[in-house]
């Protein structure tokens, strides 16, 4: 398998406008003459599906959900960055660029860093056209919102709903193209396979989730804008139908899967409260602005909050990192809180949370401000809770959230497949080992509105007037019968356990030992617990109903099946990643003031891993990253 | 495709309408519209139904004030138009008014009906809707069975009793003297207070009149509206059983 | 933490044709910290150990943001917890001995897919016919280019806070989807950005929502089943936006006809 990034030549801050000029171009005439499929509409699906429609392609949308609305997108709070510089506070594409390849731990390719920063300022400006009420002062311009990793604020926002308001933007784009015949929705329709022909994408299987049935799209290139895979832990902030099959089953057909090990445990969740708990709740990253993390200093402190002097709280963000205290970026501000719980400091009933706390800010700011700042996470807080954030401190624990790795794909968009894209989290492409907060709205909006529309002409273009494969041919053919056997086969088991009871033990061997902190013997344990799992799950599964109508419990089985072969991929990758950077934080490799020890030696790459037929067995390639514009150093927030 | 809706495809607005039609009859084509006829229609009747409360209270300053009221009525704007003429153009209007308030709400009900075909199978607990906005229809309807009745009663012939053509006051006392009568006046009068409880705060909203300077006045003047006319229209049976009001 | 026993009345129904009936699930040791979807989640495990089939209903985010989950709750869309989707709302709500009534939205435009599951597509649909801004991708202005007051940005927010679960048409005695409607009518033309279009959005979106749903008669339920408390007075200003987009001469007021 060859890995070409595709980059193209010339300084960084050209490489974009280069390649717009330099890629092949289809007439607008021509376009009706192709087929393109788009799977996933959230951010990065729904802006795609959207612009090739506009644009005059034939455009096939697909979503599991009852409606475009729906996908996950919709619940990112904070904001979205852009380089629009409109505080005059030192921001610049350049600086945001800088920002997110340090952010990133040095781990992502500067080329496509940087065309996401350049398109950033795009985006602000096309969503503010399509009418998303983002927050404004008094004057009637933009409002901006400081965020974690960065000294600047560039952050929009729409209340806490951010990803909401920029999801419908993108939805209600794709309505009006939907509505104008350019972009043919299915929904409640799910990717079961990738069909590839002759080496390139030629289409996908689906099934219809209201009957069962089962069929066959072709077209001449493929989108995969699917999200993460945050889910294989079970618990996590992502939604419950979450999941990875659509990147797994392009990955068996051919399309490397890069960087798995990079996972993003968000730092500012509400701690589990039990076992019966079905996913965890994300409290924006944005709090942190007001709000103050602290614990106890002594671990058998067992007084309220409000009864705990100041002299005995320990702020130990802002003791570890002066500089950027609070707002230091997810993936340390998540250790650390780990570290403090770890240690016996963690408050609340189990133990297993620490202080996020706005009384400072409240009495700094008024109660009324930190309302309008807040007021809708608080409720949602105090909803899940029962405790008011306006009098308590507010619990916090970090959780997995966000998946930097997924498919490889070059400086294109394409995966190793040809004709096949991956676009948004789905994607591997732009966060390196660690996503700096409201960075992945502007990636998937960067990909979907501006990147997608650009990069697939010059696939198709020399593809005129050739047709799309026949979805009566073998290939087709076999992935069909392929899939109707697979649902087929998890109904006929009618062992004794559910799909779920074996999804929360995954999760839980993923959480204890590819977690946030991993080790050689945690991740070989894993891996020495995964297979057996699984082969339990093929003996044992009990799928109730049938698979003619509604089955939930049959949907489930088939993503499940999938998250225990991505389970092992992710293992092996953090287990071959001798090193600690981002998100992928190996015990063995640390300073002695706990900090993350990169080994830019040997681990300056992307490994992409190729499908063998062998799920503990496949292999590993590496793409070199080069840094020419942003030096390497050890990454500091002190 | 996995939906089991309406079809997909190019969004047609407005292609129910069948005919290019006048723009007043097309805008009463859609729902909107008729909420607009509704409660235009509502204020026409509402002032109406003042009006007659307040004339209707001359009772009070005996047979000669409340018999010369009526002659007045006939001679409303005349030299200008001849005798009854007014009459009879305010009474076109308010049947027109009638007609058009009783169409558009019989439309919209079965609209609303062909909206959910299957009821709810357990009990509805509702939070907002109040039982005077959820009994319009039948208030409505109730209200509607006595205003026939009371056009005969009053107008037209007289119910049974003494009915002397011009002499309102004396026909009045006549027929509320009767019991059953005056029970029947104060329960439709009832039905018409519940009704526009209701439809006068509806038709603030209908007519998109929302302003946060008068939106917290809007309930209370619906509730003063429907207390004077109830007070008032009720006063005249319990009056005329107490023998205030007598030939 | 405390544990409750309930018994669930649960309605059932094969497929959109099919006939349904309410299913007696007694649900035993319910931790009161659970939220409902949770607790439904258990039910579901447990049934599939019994052999039985899961109850299907829709859901997914679980933070009250997606809009996929609906349910009925003795009488109330999203139960009896003002302005909380189903999915946050919580067991602490219930009582320990109580019976809890469960029924898919009803309406004519949402059929019911299964149990309880409806199709909402119908509210797609009202989107597709004018619910947007056309700004095709590319050519946009500066975004600081039109500066918008707060306060039409606030209440443009408001409105666009809808997330389009349904319940407003599933509490409406009439099934209307004025509420839905008026917020993102309400949301883009209060914007500058929305003024081209104003009038034929109201226009298109108002007469494929009737085509769909009931009428408004101003009961209010809506705005009290509204999990983000959606204003009725976002009704009112579509009516009057209705009005203007048959009087008005558009030409002359540069908006689209």
């Amino acid at each position: 398998m060859e890995l070409n990034s595709k980059i193209p030549e010339g300084p960084v801050a050209e490489k974009w406008t280069k390649y717009k000029f330099d890629h092949k171009l289809v007439n607008p005439a021509n376009r009706r003459k192709y087929d393109v499929i788009v799977v996933g509409t959230g951010l990065a699906g729904a802006s795609a599906a959207a612009t090739l429609g506009e644009q005059g392609y034939n455009v096939k949308a697909f979503t599991f959900h009852d409606s475009p609305r729906r996908a996950h997108s919709i619940a990112a709070q904070g904001g979205i960055n852009a380089a629009k510089n409109y505080k005059d506070d030192g921001d610049s594409v350049w600086r945001l660029f800088y920002d997110t390849v340090k952010g990133g731990d040095f781990r992502s390719r500067e080329a496509n860093v940087y065309r996401l920063a350049e398109v950033s300022v795009n985006i602000i400006d096309q969503m503010t056209a399509q009418g998303v009420p983002f927050a404004r002062e008094y004057g009637g311009l933009l409002d901006n919102r400081s965020f974690g990793g960065a000294q600047v604020a560039r952050t929009f926002y729409a209340r806490g709903q951010t990803g909401q308001q920029l999801l419908l933007g993108a939805y209600q784009q794709l309505a009006r193209q939907i509505g104008l015949g350019n972009v043919e929705l299915y929904n409640r329709t799910e990717l079961v396979d990738v069909v590839v022909v002759d080496g390139r994408a030629a289409g996908i299987v689906v099934r219809d989730l209201l009957t069962g049935e089962v069929s066959s799209h072709s077209a001449h290139a493929v989108v995969l804008a699917t999200g993460g895979y945050s889910n294989v832990f079970f618990l996590s902030t992502n939604a419950m139908a979450c999941n990875v099959t659509a990147a797994w089953r392009a990955h068996r057909k051919g399309a490397a899967f890069a960087n798995p090990c990079y996972t993003q445990i968000h730092p500012t969740c509400i701690p589990q409260s039990d076992d019966f708990q079905s996913k965890l709740t994300l409290m924006s990253e944005s709090l942190r602005n007001d709000g103050r993390i602290w614990v106890p200093k002594d671990t058998n402190d067992t007084r309220s909050p409000d009864q705990i002097p100041e002299a005995d709280r320990d702020y130990y963000l802002e003791r570890r990192y002066p500089s950027f205290g609070n707002l230091a970026p997810r993936d340390i501000a998540s250790r650390a809180a780990l570290v403090e719980v770890a240690s016996g400091h963690g408050v609340g009933p189990l133990k297993n949370g620490v202080y996020l706390d706005f009384s400072e800010a409240i009495g700094r700011l008024g109660e009324k401000v930190i309302e309008e700042r807040y007021g809708n996470l608080f409720e949602m807080y105090e909803r899940i809770t029962d405790e008011s954030p306006y009098k308590v401190p507010m619990r916090i624990y970090p959780a997995p959230h966000y998946t930097m790795g997924g498919l490889w794909v070059d400086y294109e968009l394409m995966t190793t497949v040809p004709g096949l894209y991956a676009a948004g989290e789905a994607n591997f492409s732009d966060h390196g080992a660690n996503r700096l907060g409201a960075s992945a709205l502007m990636q998937g909006l960067a990909d979907g509105y501006f990147v997608l529309p650009n990069t697939i002409a010059n696939y198709l273009a020399p593809k005129l007037g050739e047709a799309v494969v026949p979805t009566d041919h073998p290939e087709f053919q076999a992935a069909e019968a392929a899939a109707r056997d697979r649902y087929a086969g998890y109904l006929a088991i009618d062992g004794t356990r559910s799909p779920d009871s074996f999804h929360m033990e995954l999760g839980k061997i993923m959480l204890e030992h590819c977690g946030m902190e991993r080790t050689k013997e945690s991740l070989t344990t894993a891996l020495e617990l995964i297979p057996p799992l699984h082969e339990e799950f093929k003996r044992d599964l009990r799928v109730t109903g049938s698979g003619s109508s509604t089955n939930q419990t049959l949907e489930k089985a088939g993503r499940v099946d999938d998250f225990f072969e991505l389970a092992q991929l992710m293992c092996l990758d953090a287990l071959t990643r001798e090193e600690s950077c981002g998100g992928h934080f190996r015990a063995e490799h640390q300073y002695p003031d706990g900090e993350a020890m990169r080994d830019d030696d040997h681990f300056a790459h992307v490994a992409a891993w190729e499908w063998t037929g062998d799920a503990s067995n496949p292999t590993r390639h590496v793409e070199p990253l080069e840094f020419n514009d942003v030096h390497l150093a050890v990454r500091s927030y002190k | 495709m996995a939906t089991t809706t309406v079809a997909r495809g190019p969004a047609k607005p407005g292609a129910r309408a069948k005919r290019k039609a006048p723009f007043p009859v097309e805008f009463y084509r859609s729902a909107l519209g008729k909420k607009y006829v509704m409660a235009i229609t509502g204020i026409m009747l509402i002032g109406f139904v003042i009006a007659h409360m307040v004339g209707n209270l001359k009772m009070y300053l005996g047979p000669e004030e409340f018999n010369h009221y009526g002659e007045f009525l006939r001679e409303l704007l005349v030299p200008i138009l001849p005798r009854t003429v007014a009459l009879w153009l305010l009474r076109i209007g308010l049947i027109a008014a009638f007609v058009l308030h009783i169409h558009a709400a019989y439309s919209l009900t079965r609209i609303n009906h062909a909206a959910r075909t299957v009821k709810y199978q357990s009990k509805r607990d509702y939070i907002a809707a109040n039982w005077a906005s959820r009994t319009m229809r039948y208030t409505g309807v109730i209200f509607g069975i006595f205003l026939v009745w009371h056009l005969f009663d009053l107008t037209f012939t007289g119910t049974n009793y003494h009915y002397v053509r011009g002499m309102p006051y004396e026909n009045v006392a006549n027929s509320l003297s009767r019991v059953p009568v005056a029970l029947l006046y104060i329960v439709g009068n009832l039905a018409l207070g519940v009704h526009l409880f209701h439809g006068t705060w509806s038709l603030f909203q209908s007519l998109g009149w929302s302003n946060p300077r008068f939106n917290a006045w809007r309930r209370n003047i619906a509730v003063a509206i429907a207390a004077i006319v109830v007070i008032g229209n009720v006063s005249f049976p319990i009056a005329v059983l107490a023998g205030a009001v007598h030939t | 933490m405390k544990e409750i026993n309930v018994t669930l009345k649960v309605w059932r129904q094969d497929g959109p044709n099919a006939a349904g009936h309410f299913d007696t699930i007694p649900a035993p040791g319910i931790k009161d910290e659970m939220s409902f979807l949770e607790m439904l989640d258990l039910v579901n495990e447990r049934l599939i150990a019994d052999g039985k089939d899961a109850i299907v209903f829709d859901h997914d985010c679980r933070e009250g943001i997606c809009g996929t989950c609906s349910l009925m709750i003795d009488g109330q869309a999203h139960g009896p917890q003002k302005g909380t989707a189903t999915c946050q709302l919580h067991m602490r709500k219930f009582a320990d001995g109580d019976e809890i009534v469960i029924e898919p939205w009803r309406a004519t435009a949402f059929p019911i897919v299964k149990d309880l599951m409806v199709d909402r597509a119908a509210f797609d649909r009202i989107i597709e016919a004018g619910g947007f801004i056309t700004a095709e991708t590319g050519g946009a202005p500066d975004a600081n280019i039109t500066p918008i007051p707060k306060t039409v940005a606030d209440a443009a927010m408001d409105a666009a806070a809808c997330i389009g679960c349904g319940a407003c048409v599933a509490a409406c005695p009439n099934s209307a989807a004025q509420l839905f409607t008026s917020a993102k009518v309400s949301h883009l033309n209060l914007l500058p950005q929305g003024q081209a279009e104003r009038y034929k959005r109201v226009e298109a979106m108002v007469d494929t929502m009737e085509e769909l749903f009931g009428s408004c008669t101003n009961h209010g339920e809506c705005e009290e089943a509204c999990p983000k408390s959606i204003s009725i007075d976002f009704i009112a200003l579509m009516n009057s936006e209705y009005l203007k987009s048959k009087f008005k001469n558009r030409k002359r007021l540069s908006q689209h006809d």
